[in-house]
């Protein structure tokens, strides 16, 4: 056996940030977050179900500061999960893989999650009659 | 280090593909198509009631469409879930025991997680 520690493979830490591994990193990312997230709508449906005052419980909870942080976080999972997700389908098309197309998508991809999760508050504060 | 000398190959050798190895990645993509439209209708739903009462609430859940779609949005995403949080204990988990932990964690919290959220949709549904 070798004395020394064998070399491995370079890792994260030798790269110069680009805008693909952050997009690739944060699909990962953002896929926990959804996973443990959902178990809010477990929550949410379960206490639908068993009447007002669950209901109330779940409500108050969501309508807290904290609640509003972990919505709005995972709102943003969502929407960037969603956006990436849509170029990955594209990209297993086969379709999106020069250099200047995988960047831009990227940034499409980034920016898009800020724009589609502003949307969604926007619409739903709209709906509710806030704005 | 192991101290295995055998090369992983010659274990590997003779046994032929399991011919299956594309199983997990189409079933990721099935449900990725399925929730691109599935999310985005129960974004809509969610952002439709935000600051509705209680009765309100049930009564759209209740809705023959909702329910359903609320249900294939459920099953879909707690599947997709499980594929993808699969994938990264794979990749990120070295520990044998640690992997099989995680993975059947994973599994059984998705399972359980889909069944609990169906079953109250179900109730709503049924007005029970």
């Amino acid at each position: 056996m070798a004395s020394r520690p064998r070399p491995l493979s370079p890792h994260l830490q030798v790269y110069r940030w680009q805008i693909q591994m952050v997009t690739s990193i944060l699909h990962r990312a953002t896929g926990v977050i959804l996973t443990v997230g959902s178990l809010l709508i477990v929550w949410a449906l379960l206490a639908l179900a068993s009447g007002a005052e669950a209901w109330g419980d779940f409500t108050g909870f969501a309508g807290s500061p904290l609640g509003f942080l972990i919505l709005f976080g995972w709102s943003w999972a969502m929407a960037f999960h969603l956006i990436n997700g849509i170029r990955h389908l594209v990209q297993d098309a086969g379709l999106g893989y020069r250099i200047e197309s995988f960047t831009t998508s990227s940034w499409v991809s980034v920016i898009g999650s800020l724009v589609l999760t502003a949307v969604i508050w926007l619409a739903a504060m709209f709906l509710r009659g806030d704005a | 280090m192991s101290l295995r000398l055998r090369h992983p190959l010659k274990t590997a050798r003779g046994l032929g593909s399991a011919k299956d190895g594309t199983h997990h990645w189409i079933l990721q993509r099935i449900t990725a198509i399925a929730l691109v439209f599935l999310s985005l209708y129960v974004v809509g739903f969610v952002a439709w009631l935000a600051g509705s009462g209680y009765g309100e609430v049930r009564e759209a859940v209740a809705h023959p469409a909702n329910a359903l779609l609320l249900i294939a949005f459920l099953v879909a995403s707690f599947w997709h879930a499980k594929l993808g949080m699969q994938v990264i204990i794979e990749d990120y988990v070295h520990t044998p025991w640690l992997a099989a932990t995680a993975q059947l964690t994973v599994i059984f919290v998705c399972v359980l997680a889909a069944i609990a959220s169906v079953l109250a949709v179900i109730r709503i549904a049924l007005g029970a």
